[in-house]
C-alpha cells in the first residue's frame, strides 16, 4: 500500500454510533479522529482540533449541516466531505454549494469512504514546482497561490486543483467525467454536479465577470476548457 | 295471436335500434357529404373538380371553423333564416289576400260596367239599324244586310257605320273619364267598313288586347274577361288592366268586338304599398328577430363560455377559480354546481398533494432514519468481515453471511426508495443527449465479471454508427444494466446479444438471450413487482425482484417502451425504446420485438422436426466438454443490420444458418411468405418447445457442476 499523510478528521456527527463506528474504521486507518456531536459547537471544535478534512453529516441538531459548512469554509479551505442519506434531493447541491468539496451516500462501504478521504487529502502532498497562467491569472503550484496583477486570489484546495487540472492543459476540452477523476479522483462516472456547482464557485472567485467567464469557458455539450492565456 | 304478438313484440325493440341507426348512418353519411365532400376534399371525382373543390374550400375553411366553434353565430344565423323564411311566407299570403279582395271588387264592378256598356251598343245598333232602315227605304230584314254589305260600296251606309263606331266609342268611354278606355276591333281580318280598331284615350287597340282573349271572345256570344297591359300610342306607360270584351254587332248587324279596358292602376298602388309596407315590416321582423337571437343566446353563452374558460384554468391548476353567481336561475344553478365542482376538486386534489407531499416526505424521512443506522451496521459488518481470517470457520462464515445479506438489504432498500420515489411522481428526468454506445459499453463492462463466472460471452451489434438520444444516462445505464444482467443470469451461459438501432424518432436497445426464456403470458408479468419466474431458483440470484419495475418506470419517464419477449427454452428478448427527443410521442421501435431467430419464425421451411434435433444438440455438445466460446446457434444471430426495421427484414439474409447456409436461403423464399403453411406449423407448435427444453436439462446439469 502506497503510504498517506496520516491526517486529523473532525467528525461531525449527532448519531453516537455512527461516529463511533467512523471513529473506529478512521483509526484503522490511520487517521485521528475527532468527534462534535452538535452543529453549535462543530465551529469552536473545528478551531480546537484544526483538522485536515471534516466529515460532516448535513441533518443535525441545533445548526444543521449546511450552515456549519458556509462557516468553516468563511475561514477555511480544509476539504469538507459531506454524509448525506439523500442523493437526489437539493440537499446535496445545496451542501456544494456552500463549500462542501464531495459529499458521500448513505450507507457507504468503509473502504469507499476512506478512499474519498484519501482522494481529498492526497493532492496536498504533491508539490511540483511549476508555473501557470491561464487567462491574466498566474498560478504558482507549488505555492498553491493564484495571482491577477500580483493580487492573491483564496482558492479552496480543491478549487486550486481544478483550476489546475484545466491550466496544465489549456488546449484539452475536459468533460466533467474526466474533471471527476483527476480532480476528485472518482474511478466511475459519478454525480456530474459536483463539477458543475464547483466551477461555478471558481468562477465567483476568479472571473472578472462570473456571468461570462474568461478563464474558465463552458464547452457546450461537453464540458470545460480554460480560457485563452 | 299469442304468436303475431310475441313476433311483434320481439320485432319491436329489434326495429328501434335499427332505425336509430339508419337515422345515425344517415346523419352521418349527410355530415360526411357535407365535410368530407366540400371541405374535407373527399371527392372521388376527377382530379380537376377536386383541384376546385380545394380552391373553393380554403377562404371557406376559417367561416366553416367559426362556424363550427361558435354557437350564438349558428344560432342567430338559424334564427335569422327561419324568420326570414317565416316573415316570407306570411307576406306572400298577405299579399295575395289582398291583390285578390281588391281585383275581386274591381272585377266585379268592371263586369256591370261593362254589361251595361254592351247593353248601351247593341241598343244603339238597333236604333240605328231602325233609323237607317226608314230613311234608305230597304226593308228590314236578314237579307237585308248581306245586301247592305254588298250595297255598302256605294259608300253612303259604310260612312254612317264608322261615324256611329267613333260615335259609340265616344258615348260609351265619356261615362268612363279615366275609369276605363274601350276599344273596337273587327272580327277576323275583315277591316273594311269602318270596322278598323278604335279606342278611346289614345289607346292602341290592337297591342292592348291579347289574342287569346279575341278569339274566346270570337268564339261565343258571352263576354269574356282576361288580364292585360294597356299600351297607349301617346308614349305613355303601359298599365295593367282588366279587360272585358264581347261581340256586338253593328247597325248594319255585322258583328264586332268592343272591349272594356280598366286600367288596375289604383289597385297596382294599393298592392304596392301594402308590399312595401310588408317589406318593411318583415325585414324589420327579422332584424330584430336575429338582435334578439343574439341578446338572448348571449344570455346563455356568455356564463357558459365564462364557465368554459374557468374549466379551462381549473384543468390548467389554477384550482381557485370561481365562476361568479348571481341571481337564481339555471345559469346561475349551474354557476353553483360548478363550483360546488371545482371545490370538491380543488379539497380532493389538495389532499392528494397534501398525501403525496406527506409520502415523499416519509419516503425522504425513512430513507434517512433508516440509512444511518445501516450506515453503520454495514461499516460493523465489514471492520467483522475483514477480520474474518481470526474467527473459527463457523463465526467466520457467519461474517460471510453477514455482509452479503448486507449487500442485498442495501440493494433492496435502495429499490424500494427508487420505485416509491416514481410513485410519489417524484422521480425526475435530466435528459441530455447521449450516445448510448457509450452507455452499453459502460454496462457491458461492468457486466463482465459476472458473463465470466456463468461463461457468458456478451456481444455487441449496431454499434457502428453513434445511437444518440435526448435521454437520462443515469436512468438508462440503470435500465440497461439491468437488462444485460438479468440476461446473463439466465442466459445459461450462451451469448447474450445487445443490439443498437435506431430509425425515425427512435432509438432501440435490445438485449437478447438463449436461456429458458419465458412462458406465455409471462412477457407482461416480468414487470411486476416481486414478481420471479421461478420461486425456487429465484433464491440463487441474488436481485431484489424490483429492477424490471423499476426499468419500466425508468423507460415511462423517458416516454419510451421497455418490452418483453420470450419463448419457453427459446429465450428472451428485452427491448428498450426511446424516443429521440424527449418530448417526441414514439410510433415505432428500430428493433421488432420478437427477434429473427425466434423459433417460431426459424420453423418455416418445413425441415422443422431435423432442426429441433439440431438444436437439441446444442447444450448436448456444451455438455460434452467441447467448450465452444458460442453455442453453435450463436452464429446464426448476426443480426448487424442496425436499420432493421419492423418489416423491412428478410429473412434470409439476417438469419444464415448453421449449417448448408446455402441450401437454405433457396428454400425460404417459397416457404416464408406463405403463411398457409402456418396451421401445419402451429400444430406442431406446443409440441416442438418440449424437445430442446428436454435437452437443455443435461447443459444445465452439466453448468450446474
Amino acid at each position: 500500500m502506497m503510504s498517506f499523510m496520516k491526517g486529523r478528521v473532525l467528525v461531525v456527527d449527532d448519531d453516537t454510533a455512527l461516529a463511533e463506528m467512523l471513529g473506529i474504521v478512521l483509526r484503522g486507518e490511520g487517521f485521528e479522529p475527532s468527534f462534535v456531536a452538535d452543529g453549535d459547537k462543530a465551529l469552536a471544535a473545528f478551531r480546537e482540533s484544526k483538522p485536515d478534512l471534516v466529515l460532516l453529516d448535513l441533518m443535525l441538531p441545533g445548526r444543521d449541516g449546511i450552515e456549519v459548512c458556509r462557516l468553516i469554509r468563511a475561514e477555511s479551505g480544509v476539504p469538507i466531505v459531506m454524509l448525506t442519506a439523500k442523493s437526489d434531493t437539493v440537499d446535496v447541491v445545496v451542501g456544494l454549494e456552500s463549500g462542501a468539496d464531495d459529499y458521500i451516500v448513505k450507507p457507504f462501504k468503509p473502504k469507499e469512504l476512506v478512499a474519498r478521504i484519501r482522494a481529498r487529502l492526497r493532492r496536498s502532498e504533491e508539490p511540483a514546482p511549476e508555473q501557470l497562467t491561464i487567462g491574466d491569472l498566474v498560478i504558482d503550484v507549488a505555492g498553491h497561490s493564484v495571482k491577477r496583477d500580483g493580487q492573491s486570489i483564496a482558492l479552496t484546495p480543491l478549487e486550486f486543483d481544478l483550476l489546475v487540472a484545466l491550466a496544465r492543459k489549456p488546449w484539452q476540452v475536459f468533460t466533467r467525467e474526466v474533471l471527476l477523476e483527476q480532480v476528485w479522483g472518482y474511478r466511475h462516472a459519478a454525480d456530474t454536479r459536483l463539477v458543475n456547482v464547483h466551477v461555478q464557485r471558481l468562477r465567483s472567485k476568479v472571473e472578472k465577470d462570473p456571468e461570462r467567464p474568461e478563464i474558465v469557458v463552458t464547452v457546450r455539450g461537453v464540458g470545460y476548457k480554460a480560457g485563452p492565456s | 295471436m299469442s304468436g303475431d304478438s310475441v313476433v311483434s313484440g320481439s320485432g319491436m325493440p329489434g326495429d328501434r335500434p335499427k332505425r336509430t341507426v339508419g337515422r345515425t348512418a344517415a346523419g352521418t353519411r349527410l355530415r360526411r357529404l357535407f365535410e368530407g365532400g366540400l371541405l374535407q376534399g373527399g371527392v372521388q371525382g376527377s382530379p380537376v373538380l377536386r383541384l376546385f373543390l380545394r380552391w373553393v374550400r380554403r377562404p371557406l375553411l376559417p367561416v366553416m371553423r367559426l362556424w363550427r366553434r361558435n354557437i350564438q353565430l349558428r344560432v342567430v344565423a338559424t334564427t335569422l333564416l327561419m324568420s326570414l323564411g317565416v316573415v316570407l311566407l306570411l307576406g306572400f299570403v298577405v299579399i295575395g289576400q289582398v291583390r285578390n279582395g281588391l281585383l275581386d271588387a274591381k272585377v266585379r264592378a268592371s263586369q256591370s260596367q261593362a254589361t251595361g256598356g254592351f247593353a248601351v251598343a247593341k241598343q244603339r245598333a238597333d236604333e240605328a239599324a231602325g233609323t237607317n232602315g226608314t230613311a234608305t227605304g230597304t226593308t228590314p230584314g236578314t237579307a237585308d244586310g248581306s245586301t247592305d254589305g254588298t250595297a255598302g260600296a256605294d259608300g253612303r251606309p259604310t260612312q254612317n257605320v264608322i261615324q256611329w263606331m267613333s260615335d259609340l266609342v265616344e258615348s260609351l268611354s265619356s261615362g268612363g273619364a279615366g275609369a276605363f278606355d274601350v276599344v273596337t276591333l273587327p272580327v277576323g281580318d275583315d277591316s273594311g267598313g269602318g270596322r278598323s280598331p278604335r279606342g278611346s284615350g289614345n289607346v292602341n287597340p290592337t297591342s292592348s288586347v291579347p289574342s287569346d282573349l279575341r278569339d274566346r271572345v270570337n268564339s261565343g256570344t258571352t263576354a269574356a274577361q282576361s288580364y292585360t297591359r294597356i299600351v297607349y300610342s301617346n308614349g305613355k306607360d303601359a298599365q295593367p288592366a282588366l279587360v272585358i270584351g264581347k261581340q256586338v254587332n253593328d247597325p248594319n248587324g255585322r258583328p264586332y268586338e268592343l272591349y272594356y279596358l280598366f286600367p288596375l292602376t289604383q289597385e297596382e298602388k294599393s298592392l304596392s304599398l301594402v308590399k312595401g309596407t310588408l317589406a318593411t315590416a318583415g325585414l324589420f321582423v327579422v332584424v330584430l328577430l336575429g338582435a334578439i337571437a343574439w341578446l338572448v343566446v348571449r344570455q346563455v353563452v356568455t356564463p357558459v363560455r365564462m364557465a368554459a374558460g374557468i374549466a379551462e384554468r381549473l384543468s390548467a391548476g389554477q384550482l381557485q377559480e370561481r365562476m361568479k353567481v348571481t341571481g337564481e336561475d339555471d345559469i346561475a344553478r349551474l354557476g353553483e354546481a360548478f363550483n360546488k365542482m371545482a371545490q370538491n376538486l380543488q379539497g380532493k386534489i389538495q389532499q392528494l398533494e397534501d398525501l403525496s407531499r406527506m409520502q415523499r416526505r416519509f419516503v425522504s424521512d425513512v430513507s434517512h432514519e433508516l440509512r444511518t443506522p445501516l450506515t453503520t451496521v454495514r461499516m460493523a459488518a465489514d471492520v467483522i468481515h475483514e477480520a474474518r481470517e481470526d474467527f473459527d470457520p463457523v463465526t467466520a462464515r457467519s461474517a460471510e453471511l453477514l455482509a452479503d445479506q448486507l449487500d442485498r438489504f442495501e440493494s433492496l432498500l435502495a429499490d424500494l426508495l427508487e420505485i416509491s420515489r416514481f410513485d410519489a411522481g417524484a422521480a425526475a428526468l435530466e435528459a441530455e443527449p447521449i450516445d448510448l454506445r457509450e452507455v452499453v459499453r459502460r454496462v457491458v463492462g461492468g457486466a463482465e465479471p459476472l458473463a465470466e463466472r456463468k461463461g457468458t460471452r456478451i456481444r455487441v451489434v449496431g454499434d457502428l454508427q453513434p445511437v444518440v438520444a435526448e435521454a437520462d444516462a443515469r436512468r438508462v445505464e440503470r435500465v440497461l444494466r439491468n437488462l444485460v444482467v438479468n440476461a446473463v443470469e439466465h442466459g445459461e451461459g450462451k451469448d447474450v446479444i445487445v443490439k443498437l438501432a435506431a430509425a425515425g424518432g427512435a432509438v432501440a436497445v435490445a438485449v437478447r438471450d438463449y436461456g429458458v426464456g419465458l412462458k406465455p403470458g409471462e412477457a407482461t408479468r416480468v414487470f411486476s413487482r416481486f414478481w420471479r419466474a421461478d420461486p425456487a431458483r429465484a433464491r440463487t440470484t441474488g436481485g431484489t425482484g424490483l429492477g424490471l419495475s423499476i426499468a419500466l418506470e425508468d423507460a415511462r419517464l423517458h416516454g419510451g417502451w421497455l418490452q418483453a419477449w420470450g419463448e419457453p427454452g427459446g429465450g428472451s428478448q428485452f427491448r428498450l425504446t426511446l424516443p429521440r427527443t424527449a418530448d417526441e410521442p414514439l410510433r415505432g421501435s428500430p428493433i421488432p420485438l420478437e427477434p429473427k431467430d425466434a423459433r417460431r419464425r426459424r420453423r418455416p421451411d418445413g425441415s422443422g422436426t431435423p432442426r429441433t434435433e439440431k438444436r437439441a444438440t446444442v447444450p448436448a455438445q456444451q455438455s460434452g466438454g467441447h467448450a465452444p466460446a458460442l453455442p453453435p446457434r450463436a452464429p446464426a444471430v448476426p443480426t448487424a443490420d442496425p436499420t432493421a426495421l419492423p418489416g423491412n427484414g428478410n429473412g434470409a439474409r439476417v438469419v444464415p444458418r448453421p449449417t448448408g447456409p446455402v441450401r437454405r436461403p433457396e428454400e425460404r423464399p417459397a416457404a416464408d411468405p406463405g403463411a398457409d403453411a402456418g396451421a401445419v406449423r402451429r400444430e406442431s407448435g406446443p409440441r416442438e418447445p418440449a424437445g430442446p427444453e428436454d435437452s437443455t436439462e443435461p447443459g444445465e446439469a452439466f453448468r450446474g457442476r
